[in-house]
């Protein structure tokens, strides 16, 4: 099977987001890079899928900034085989995002029978780029994935939808499927993985290389700001068995005549 | 003035609260809904009085159940039909799935979880939250129409004035098409409340929780006052509650009109994720944890005890 793993580089969960003086995008110089999280679960499930289906190959394929190729690294670390770059800013929108995927995929000259990707990046929160690969590729997605399960060229997967139901889909390869926490547990790359993935291929392609320009720009993200800060609140101390009930029936009462939310 | 399709979604032929959200920001523009299967006629009256001009109630073979493909090919021949400048749904699971596979069936673009949106003129220009609310941005498009966009649930809240339209309810005929992803079998899950990403209250436990046992009290408080309950990374990472009750950055993005946080530290990511709430209560033993800077009614105490306190005011207050 030709296997493809879509994957992103994000910002650091515990980073503190400033927006840059112009508000075009945020500070980058001291963030702290990693895996898109939601992307560690694309990849291991690729490996998953290959390791079960002799002759198969994962390819990764990221979109982004040079400047420190640690996801494909990582992912090929983890076992991927062959890695490709789309040199571009890190903030493209979804849609230039998904056709530069679409022609880096072409570009490796194998069709793809599989592509995972991460269910969301967690720096653009858009969750659109799986689904859209998906309809310019003209095949079907699932995203949210939380459980896989192959039989020749038939997938079973669950989707999580609200309140933790799940949706149960039957689809055949090829499909894309767009990965959420639960469905497997990442493997750590290991040491020998590290010394190898330094030898596998990694190409870098420019945007132009995969046939997007400017003109593909379909939503502009611009004014990037903090949130507004809350004015401090009221804080009460109920620390002692004796002050609970009067901070409780206080808090209740405010609710109601202040805050208006009971 | 632009002219406008809503899709609204229904559970059980009731639409969800956030098409009236979004009919209420449409005043002044030429307003369709537009729904899958049935409606009942709360739903329609509703939607009629707050501006929808026609509603199209779209069915066919393929479309008795979701899919992402049947959805997407369905709605694409209306909006085909009737030259839609933009197009317009909540930023539910369903929304979030099938909304950006329908915009690239336009090659157009498709602004998601939108917060806030004003029209000047014909130009939509909204307001987006990154890294999890870290960080606000303004979202625009270029010239492509149809335009799409998911408005986050609770958000925008409910119209304040009517805007009563003719909200004439029509019967529309549409192909599903082919669809290669199909839905076999659906597994409710544990909770039958509204998902957290729309609830209008949560009800949140941490790390201090200590066990799954421990939730049952959350729960008990939740079910006073008609709450979903949702958990931090630290207490879904322990394994005292499953990743579909996770607050944050990694986990699910919230708007309600009251967070209740119990015994939450108040983490970069968590903070994050609930911060757009429009009232927040923390209890927490420690009174220097983080979630306090955002809390607009902090108790310094512990949770086991203030919880059931907690619940039996609410209680009072609301028999």
């Amino acid at each position: 099977m030709n296997i493809f793993v879509c994957v992103k580089q994000v910002p650091d969960t515990e980073t503190k987001v400033q927006p840059t003086g112009d508000g075009s995008f945020i500070e980058t110089s001291s963030i702290k890079w990693i895996m898109n999280p939601y992307d560690e679960f694309a990849v291991e499930q690729a490996l998953v899928v290959k390791a079960a289906n002799p002759d198969s190959t994962v390819t990764v394929v990221r979109v982004g900034g040079v400047k420190g190729t640690e996801a494909l690294r990582t992912a090929m670390a983890m076992g991927a085989d062959d890695s490709f770059l789309v040199d571009a800013p890190d903030h493209l929108d979804s849609y230039m995002t998904a056709k530069a995927l679409k022609g880096a995929i072409e570009k490796s000259g194998k069709n793809p029978d599989l592509i995972f990707c991460g269910k969301q990046a967690i720096d653009t929160d858009a969750l659109q780029v799986p689904q859209l690969l998906g309809q310019m590729l003209d095949i079907p997605s699932v995203s949210v994935a939380v459980g896989f399960e192959q039989s020749g060229n038939a997938l079973t997967i669950k989707r999580e939808i609200d309140g933790g139901t799940i949706e149960v889909y039957e689809v055949n390869t090829p499909a894309l499927i767009a990965c959420n926490k639960g469905l497997n547990t990442p493997r750590y790359a290991s040491l020998p993985g590290i010394m190898k993935a330094k030898k596998k291929p990694l190409t870098t392609l420019s945007l132009a290389d995969v046939g997007v320009s400017d003109a593909d720009q379909k939503v502009k993200y611009t004014d990037f700001q903090l949130p507004p800060e809350k004015p401090p609140g009221k804080k009460y101390e109920a620390m002692e068995d004796g002050a609970i009930g009067g901070v409780v029936k206080e808090v209740v009462g405010l609710l109601r005549t202040e805050a208006k939310v009971i | 003035m632009a002219n406008i399709l809503v899709f609204a979604e229904t559970n059980n032929e009731k639409v969800k609260p956030v098409a009236y959200e979004i009919l209420g920001k449409l005043n002044g523009h030429s307003v369709d809904v537009a729904c899958i299967g049935n409606m009942d006629s709360d739903s329609s009256a509703m939607l009629a009085k707050h501006g929808a001009e026609n509603i199209h109630k779209i069915s066919g073979s393929g479309l008795e159940k979701y899919s992402p493909e049947g959805y997407s090919n369905s709605l694409k021949s209306l909006i085909d039909s009737k030259s839609y400048d933009y197009v317009f749904t909540g930023a539910t699971s369903m929304g979030k799935d099938f909304f950006p596979r329908l915009a690239g069936a336009f090659n157009s673009g498709c602004a998601s979880d939108v917060v806030n949106f004003v029209f000047e003129g014909d130009d939509f220009s909204g307001t987006k939250p990154m890294f999890a609310g870290k960080a606000l941005t303004k979202v625009s498009f270029s010239d492509a129409k149809p335009r799409f966009v998911t408005i986050r649930p609770n958000a925008l809240g409910m119209p304040d004035n009517e805007n009563a339209k003719g909200g004439a309810v029509a019967d529309a005929n549409a192909e599903a098409g082919n669809i290669r992803a199909a839905i076999k079998e659906i597994i409710k899950g544990a909770s039958e409340k509204v998902d957290l990403t729309e609830a209008n209250i949560i009800v949140s436990g941490g790390r201090a929780m200590k066990n799954a046992e421990n939730f049952k009290i959350l729960d008990e408080l939740a079910d006073v006052i008609g709450a979903t309950v949702g958990a931090s990374r630290a207490a879904v990472d322990s394994g005292y509650a499953p990743h579909s009750m996770q607050v944050g950055q990694t986990g699910k993005t919230v708007a309600p009109s009251l967070y209740i946080a119990c015994g939450i530290s108040g983490a970069i990511q968590h903070l994050a994720g609930m911060r757009t709430s429009k009232v927040i209560v923390a209890i927490n033993t420690d009174p220097d944890a983080p979630i306090f800077t955002k809390a607009d009614y902090g108790i310094v105490g512990d949770l086991f005890k203030v919880v059931p306190i907690l619940k039996e005011e609410f209680k009072a207050l609301l028999s």
